[in-house]
Parts: C-alpha cells; sequence; structure tokens
C-alpha cells in the first residue's frame, strides 16, 4: 500500500473530472475528515486518512480492500473506474441521463441505453461526455459515456444508442467471482466501438 | 388413564420391522405414543418397561424418522424436554421465511417497501424488534436481482443474524472489528448503525468467501471499511485498541439445519469439540483485541448459529475464567431464552443466564446465540492482581505512567505468542504469492 505518484494522481483525476468535472474538489478539500488515494495491487482505493494508518498495519499480502475502490491500472497504465466508484460518481455527477423503467434492466445487464430508454437528460450535455445513469427514481445504476449531445438526442430515431455502457450495478452479480480482482476484457470494447463508430461518421 | 394398552415392541418385532421398508406413519404414531407416556410415566407405563427403555426407542424412531445420525437425536433430546425436542426436529424440516434488511445508508424501510411492492414483492415488517427488517411472502421477481438490490438499498440476510449486531449497537465514531465477517451481511449492518463514520476492520480467514464479502460492501455503499484475510487469533497481534468486536465464530450449524440439510448425517462429537476448541481461543483473541479503557464501549459479542451448550455457554464461561470480563443483558433482544446455567453435571458461571438463545420452533429464526461481554480490564487474566487494580486507580490522574507499565507486562505473555504466529505468517504470505502469479497468468 502506498500514495499515488503525481503522475498516477493525474491519471486518476482526468479520468474522475470527465464525469464529476470541477466537483473533484469536494473529494479532496472535505470538510468532515481527511481523505487520500491509496494503491494497492494496482487498485486505487479512496478513504479516510485515519482509516489508512489503521490498514498499514496489515500484512499487505493479507489485505483485501479498504474504504472504496475507484478501479486499476492497466498494464499499459491507463486508469479504468470501476462501478464501485459510481457511489462518489453519483454524489457529485455533473451530467446524469435517467432511463425509462422498461429498460433499466436491459441496462443492468450491460446494454447501452437506446434512444427509446431515454427519460431524461441533462441539458447542454455534450457529446462524449462522462455521464452517469439513473433510474427514474432517482437510483444510480451506472455510468458511461454519451453518444450525442442533449441537442442531438432529440431529433435522434428510436433505435439509436445514446449512452455507451461503461459500467453498471449489475456487475456485483455478473462478475461477483472476479470482482475486484481482475477486469473484464469486454469492457475495453464500447471505448473501441464508440471511436470506430465516430470515425465512420 | 389406568387402561393404556401401548407398549414398546419386542425385540421379535423390532427385527421384523428392520426388514421392511421404514413406515413413517407408524413411526410418527410411535412417537406420539412415548410422548403420552413420558407426560405420565407413572402410569401410563408398561410394568415390565424402565423409562431408559421408552427413551431408546423414542431415539431410534426419531433417528428413522428425521434421517439423523445417532448422536444428534441424543444430543437433542439431552438439551430439550422429549416433546420440545420433536418440535425442534419438525421445525428444522421447515424452510424459514425469507427475509431482508434495508440499508439505511442508501434508503428507508418505508420507501423501500413502495418501491419492491411496485416490483411485485409481498411483504411486511419483520416484527417489533426490528426497524429494518422485511420479511417477503412471495414475489414475482428474484427478490435477489431486482434494480435496487443491485443498487445496495437491502441485503438478503436471515432474521438471527440482526441479533448479535443489535446487541453490539456500534456507535458512530467507533472502531469495530468484525471477526468473521463473510459474506458481509453484519458488516453492512454494522456500518449502517453507525453511519459510515469510525472505522470497521472485516476479517475472514476463508479466502473464497471474501469475494462475497468485499462484493457485499462495495454494493451497500460502505466507505469505511478494511476487510482483511487474517486467521482470526493471530488478530490481536495485528490490530488492537477496539472500541468494540463481533465475533460470529465458526460453529457446527445446528441452527440452520434447514439450510444445509447434509448437517444431519455428519455431525459427530468430534466436530463439536473441534468447533468448540477453536472458539475458545477466537473468543480470547477477541477480548484481547477491545481496548477496555475505550470510552463509549470496551464491548464483545459473541455469537454462532448453532444450539449446543458446548459452543456457546462452555465458550462464554471458559472466557469468564481466563480474561477479566462480565456478561451483560442484551438488551433488545429479550424475547430470546435465557442460556442454559448448567448442563450435564458442569455448572457455568451464574451471570451465564445473561445470554440469550433462539430456537426455529419458538421464534421462526434459525437456532443462534448471542452473548454480550464488557471487558474490564486489559490484564490477559482473569482477574487483575492488586497492583492492576491500583494502576487502574492511577490511570485516571498519570496515563503515560501507567501505559509504561502495562506495556512491560504484555510484553511478557506475548512473547510465545509471537513466535508461532510468525511461522503461520510466513505460510500464508506463501500461498498469497502462488495466488498472485495465478492472477497474472490469467490476465495475461
Amino acid at each position: 500500500m502506498r500514495g499515488l505518484t503525481e503522475e498516477e494522481t493525474k491519471i486518476v483525476f482526468e479520468k474522475l473530472s470527465t464525469y464529476i468535472g470541477r466537483n473533484i474538489k469536494h473529494l479532496i478539500d472535505r470538510p468532515d475528515e481527511e481523505y487520500c488515494f491509496r494503491l494497492q495491487k494496482e487498485r486505487v482505493y479512496y478513504l479516510s486518512v485515519a482509516l489508512a494508518n489503521k490498514a498499514q498495519h496489515a500484512d499487505k499480502k493479507l489485505l483485501v480492500h479498504m474504504g472504496t475502490c475507484f478501479g486499476k491500472f492497466t498494464k499499459s497504465m491507463k486508469f479504468r473506474l470501476h462501478v464501485t466508484a459510481l457511489d462518489y460518481l453519483a454524489q457529485f455527477a455533473k451530467y446524469k441521463v435517467w432511463v425509462k423503467p422498461s429498460s433499466e434492466l436491459s441496462f443492468v445487464y450491460g446494454n447501452n441505453v437506446l434512444k427509446a430508454g431515454l427519460g431524461r437528460i441533462t441539458e447542454n450535455t455534450p457529446q462524449h461526455q462522462g455521464v452517469v445513469v439513473y433510474s427514474m427514481s432517482d437510483i444510480p445504476l451506472g455510468f458511461g459515456v454519451t453518444a450525442r449531445s442533449t441537442q442531438d438526442c432529440r431529433k435522434l430515431p428510436a433505435t439509436d444508442v445514446v449512452v455507451f455502457h461503461q459500467a453498471d450495478v449489475g456487475e456485483y452479480l455478473r462478475e461477483e467471482e472476479t470482482f475486484g480482482k481482475k477486469h473484464k476484457r469486454d469492457n475495453s470494447q464500447p471505448d473501441n466501438k464508440r471511436n470506430k463508430r465516430v470515425k465512420s461518421e | 388413564m389406568g387402561t393404556d394398552d401401548f407398549r414398546l415392541p419386542t425385540e421379535e418385532e423390532l427385527e421384523e420391522e428392520a426388514k421392511r421398508p421404514p413406515d413413517s406413519g407408524m413411526l410418527q404414531q410411535r412417537v406420539q405414543e412415548i410422548l403420552r407416556v413420558l407426560v405420565n410415566f407413572k402410569e401410563r407405563r408398561a410394568e415390565n418397561s424402565s423409562r431408559a427403555d421408552y427413551m431408546s426407542q423414542l431415539e431410534k424412531d426419531l433417528c428413522a424418522l428425521h434421517g439423523y445420525v445417532p448422536f444428534l437425536i441424543q444430543l437433542f433430546l439431552q438439551l430439550f424436554p422429549p416433546a420440545e425436542a420433536i418440535e425442534f426436529l419438525e421445525a428444522s424440516e421447515r424452510q424459514r421465511p425469507v427475509t431482508l434488511r434495508t440499508n439505511t445508508l442508501k434508503t428507508r424501510r418505508k420507501e423501500l417497501a413502495t418501491a419492491l411492492i411496485a416490483r411485485g414483492v409481498n411483504l411486511d415488517p419483520i416484527d417489533r424488534w426490528s426497524s429494518v427488517g422485511l420479511v417477503v411472502y412471495d414475489s414475482s421477481v428474484p427478490v435477489g436481482a431486482t434494480p435496487e438490490y443491485l443498487a445496495g438499498h437491502y441485503m438478503l440476510q436471515s432474521a438471527s443474524s440482526f441479533l448479535p449486531v443489535m446487541a453490539l449497537s456500534a456507535g458512530e465514531h467507533e472502531k469495530v472489528l468484525d471477526m468473521c465477517a463473510s459474506p458481509g451481511g453484519k458488516t453492512t449492518y454494522i456500518a449502517a448503525m453507525m453511519k459510515n463514520a469510525g472505522m470497521i476492520v472485516s476479517n475472514d480467514a476463508n479466502e473464497k468467501r471474501l469475494k462475497s464479502l468485499v462484493g457485499n460492501i462495495q454494493r451497500m455503499g460502505v466507505r469505511n471499511a478494511v476487510v482483511t484475510n487474517y486467521d482470526g487469533r493471530l488478530l490481536p497481534s495485528v490490530f488492537s485498541s477496539f472500541d468494540r468486536v463481533l465475533l460470529d465464530a465458526p460453529c457446527s450449524g445446528l441452527g440452520v439445519i434447514s439450510k444445509d440439510p447434509t448437517v444431519r448425517m455428519q455431525k459427530d462429537e468430534g466436530d463439536i469439540q473441534r468447533c468448540s476448541a477453536l472458539q475458545k481461543e477466537l473468543i480470547l483473541a477477541a477480548i484481547d483485541c477491545v481496548d477496555a479503557s475505550s470510552k463509549t464501549g470496551g464491548i464483545i459479542v459473541y455469537s454462532t448459529c448453532t444450539i449446543t451448550v458446548e459452543e456457546n455457554e462452555a465458550v462464554i464461561d471458559y472466557a469468564l475464567k481466563k480474561r477479566h470480563v462480565k456478561l451483560l443483558d442484551t438488551a433488545g433482544l429479550d424475547f430470546g431464552v435465557p442460556g442454559y446455567g448448567r448442563y450435564r453435571g458442569k455448572q457455568f458461571h451464574p451471570s451465564v443466564s445473561l445470554t440469550r438463545r433462539f430456537y426455529p420452533h419458538v421464534h421462526n429464526m434459525d437456532g443462534f446465540f448471542v452473548a454480550k461481554l464488557k471487558k474490564l480490564s486489559n490484564a490477559k487474566t482473569a482477574k487483575p492482581q492488586e497492583e492492576a487494580k491500583e494502576q487502574a486507580k492511577k490511570k485516571s490522574q498519570g496515563k503515560a505512567k501507567v501505559d509504561e507499565e502495562e506495556e512491560d507486562a504484555e510484553e511478557g505473555d506475548g512473547e510465545e505468542e509471537e513466535e508461532e504466529e510468525e511461522e503461520e505468517g510466513q505460510e500464508e504470505g506463501e500461498e498469497g504469492e502462488e495466488e498472485e502469479e495465478e492472477e497474472e497468468d490469467e490476465s495475461q
């Protein structure tokens, strides 16, 4: 367990800011308690300093989890957010998307959000913006990246993708076995697909 | 009632019976008859049969009827009067109702109930004693996969496992240790009680069960927990000075036979002894993790999901003899049955009656045992010597001085343990490395 290097901090913050923008400062300057980021087995944890000090006592081989896991670094030093970060992302999200009850299940099974399932979307959301996905009753279900801006969404046909899926709470069931251990490779696909589509358009 | 025509079967009749397939109707009837005789033995007995004859026949019939090994039936008949033992056996055949606990970190019970009813789940508040529990009668959707479940608004958790956490009643900003935490129902309940403030160390020795623990902790939005994979007995050397410790000890599981029917054919006396020995080690470790001078706590809660005295009252009695602790009343759980004060000639400490037992046939929840201990001094003996008492008095006057003295005293005790721990620590360390290698292979 150690703190993040300057470079690592930069990568993590860049990723977080795509979802919560400048609200990131609320993670660092907290009125209640001092919080910090810690790296353990490639994973980045966010926790109070007091808790980190307690965790320090444990043998690092036997330390399994602490505070909140935000995600992990890949071998190529990219940072990938896990659904476990959703708690904080939802708290500070700038841009939000609400899905209709009919497509809640489709999203938590790992699918993209289609125009037909779009209930509401924050005004002036740009294209390729990180968004947190909620159910109509304001339960955070996951997060993703917008395929279109709010403006463009209005004229889309019902079958077009509005939000590309990145993580959803269904992973707590689907991936319990591998959860927090390693990341499935499929999850990188939405990113690739998105790039291809953008290029072809 | 002098005219009683029931008599025990003769040996020839029993031999005859053994040749035929078991007839449950006949067995049931005979069990009832024997019970009737035992209730008023003087008048209803057959002249040439003793009480022991009746009991041994009852034992055999119950084994055949419910499919248990004889050892367990004997054990139940020692614990309960015959009629209650049969009630217990019958209750152990039935499933307990599905219950869930509202995660107050994310929602309220009323809101959750409304949301679930809208999804077609038929439910009700659990009982007066819990403000967060719900009972599910039936459901048109899988209760373990609704969006509310995935978002961590509730946890599927048996009613009995609420009890130790309620007894622990951890407050905000305390330091709490959950020694045998998987799959996390209790840890997440503790976190909800603490409103995510303070800290929880959540430990489990079984690596396979850690995944569900970590998954549940994250799903339920617990932010103040550390999860470790130590053998519980080694914990005092790693962490100490907790305000509260919950030890939900590994046990023979005789309270949850309805969940795991294989138990009936497998358990023997050795299993109970092994569990009991481990539990005694664990409870001392639990007590050693607590700081007696904690302003708000100094509490240890011990619980098991079994009903044997060896694993429950005997363990508590052992702890009372080995450490300076006293039993507290488990407030809020007074609907439980008091623990046994003595059992098979063994006399326990009189305060053992403050512990609480819960039974499937009485409370319609898993068989369960809860005891709440308060640590009185940090000395590793039953009663602190005169010096220690004086130190405690001085403590309020000059704290630093006393701390030094205490440390000296503890060092003397701790040396032997540390050596053992190092060895075991190395073994576990090696395992850890192997696993890491495997992981890398897979990810390549």
